[in-house]
């Protein structure tokens, strides 16, 4: 890894018997390595915790997207 | 509601009053890259903020993934010619106009590079053949790519927009009809009824169905946007709960890349806020360049994809079985199958005739022939 890529990643630790259960369940799958599972599996945490957090439209915009949505029949 | 791809649903659209932009330089771009600025902006092609610099476009090429190791397969570059270049340099702010969409973005110019168009015609399309029509755009692009942010202060109403939800708009409907699971279905032609057996297939699994019809740019003797939008508004006006289908279009201009434009697909599907995304027989594909089904094996490389594909193989009309079947629920012979066939309907469309009813609903036929031109001259 060159020391420009370094800067972009850092080591986390976890237990080995840990590691070695993932490494065999990842065998055979679309995961790449063992970091690219984990990555997978915090990102994943993370983004679940931002449920509710989507910008909200303002009170007049979601008036124009309901009149919207209502000339569309897709809302009563 | 599932989450955009990458965590965040990206808005580039300017917050504030226009800013001032005579001093800036400014360049006309085309209609195909403002529809990329206009995806970009209104979180379509959310994580992008912008076109890919270098090191993105190396790792998408090689991973199928940007360089935070997101899966993106399908490069959205920006070209300009060398010699229109001569008074920019990396740092500087830009304007994009394109006088179709009305288009006027901001871009702050991060870098410009240069590509390899031969490497990546043969990784996106898996050939250099310059009949693949990617892989002629690929050879015909500019010599510079630009990448950096965008910003869209401007855009203008087209024809179609009333159906042109983004994604922030799609999300709200869906959270209003209380869907959870959302399946999307993707054409670019009129519904026959083999389309109409996988919708519904996959429909009574899921909450809703989001029918999202690709619009622009097409070949000649191919069915027009107007066409294809009045024939689905039929068939959701006759054949579907009003409750539990919603059509949308999407620009965006075809790739052909098979396999990799699949994942693409599923995608921006996703970032529309859909959990689930119909993936068919030789899915964007085009020619022989491909597998049939090499768009559904690509799947295995995105687990963490974040949307579920459900794969489609052939389906027909069995004479035997009396009903729409498909592969795996027909145990009759070839010979008693009928295919639907676009190519067929296309024909008896041309002569002025009523496509059967065992291929297409009678109401959609009528309201295809009510149309004097329903091809692209």
């Amino acid at each position: 890894m060159s020391e420009e890529e370094e800067k972009k990643y850092t080591t986390i630790s976890i237990p080995t018997p840990l590691a070695e259960k993932i490494k065999k369940r990842i065998k055979g799958t679309g995961f790449s390595s063992l970091s690219s599972y984990v990555t997978y599996v915090l990102r994943e945490i993370i983004s679940g915790e931002k449920e509710g957090d989507e910008e909200a439209f303002t009170k007049e915009d979601e008036k124009k997207v309901r009149e919207r949505l209502r000339a569309l029949g897709y809302l009563e | 509601m599932i989450q955009p791809h990458g965590g965040k649903l990206i808005d580039r659209n300017i917050k504030n009053k226009k800013p001032d932009t005579s001093k800036l330089p400014k360049f006309e771009i085309n209609t195909n890259i403002a529809e990329d600025i206009l995806n970009i902006a209104n979180g379509v092609f959310s994580p992008l903020n912008g076109f890919l610099c270098k090191n993105d476009l190396e790792n998408v090429l090689k991973e199928k993934r940007l360089e935070n190791d997101i899966a993106w397969t399908i490069p959205i570059l920006l070209d300009f010619d060398k010699q229109d270049l001569k008074d920019v340099k990396e740092g500087d702010t830009i304007l994009l106009k394109n006088n179709e969409t009305g288009v006027e973005s901001l871009l702050e110019l991060e870098e410009i590079y240069n590509i390899d168009k031969k490497t990546l015609a043969q990784t996106v399309y898996k050939t250099d053949d310059i009949k693949h029509p990617g892989v002629a755009n690929v050879y015909n692009m500019k010599e510079k790519i630009l990448g950096g942010k965008i910003t869209l202060i401007d855009s203008k109403i087209r024809e179609f927009d009333k159906y042109n939800l983004s994604p922030k708009e799609t999300r709200f409907l869906f959270k209003e009809k209380n869907w959870r699971e959302i399946v999307a279905f993707q054409t670019r032609n009129p519904p026959h009824i083999g389309h109409e057996y996988v919708q519904k297939t996959a429909l009574t699994f899921v909450d809703g169905i989001f029918i999202n019809p690709i619009i622009g740019k097409k070949k000649v003797g191919d069915f027009t946007d107007e066409v294809i939008l009045a024939s689905y508004e039929t068939l959701m006006q006759h054949y579907y709960l009003k409750e539990r289908a919603v059509m949308s279009i999407l620009r965006t201009t075809m790739k052909y890349a098979g396999p990799r434009e699949a994942i693409h697909h599923s995608i921006m599907r996703k970032n529309f806020g859909c959990t689930h995304f119909i993936v068919g027989r030789d899915h964007a594909g085009v020619g022989n360049y491909y597998g049939p089904y090499d768009a559904h094996e690509i799947f295995s490389e995105f687990p963490d994809l974040g949307i579920v594909p459900v794969f489609f193989r052939s389906f027909s009309r069995c004479i035997k079985c009396g009903s729409v079947v498909n592969d795996k629920i027909c145990p009759h012979d070839q010979q008693f199958h009928i295919n639907f066939s676009g190519k067929k309907i296309r024909e008896l469309v041309v002569n002025g005739q009523v496509p059967p009813e065992d291929m297409m609903r009678k109401e959609v036929s009528e309201t295809i022939l009510k149309f004097k031109k329903p091809f692209v001259e």
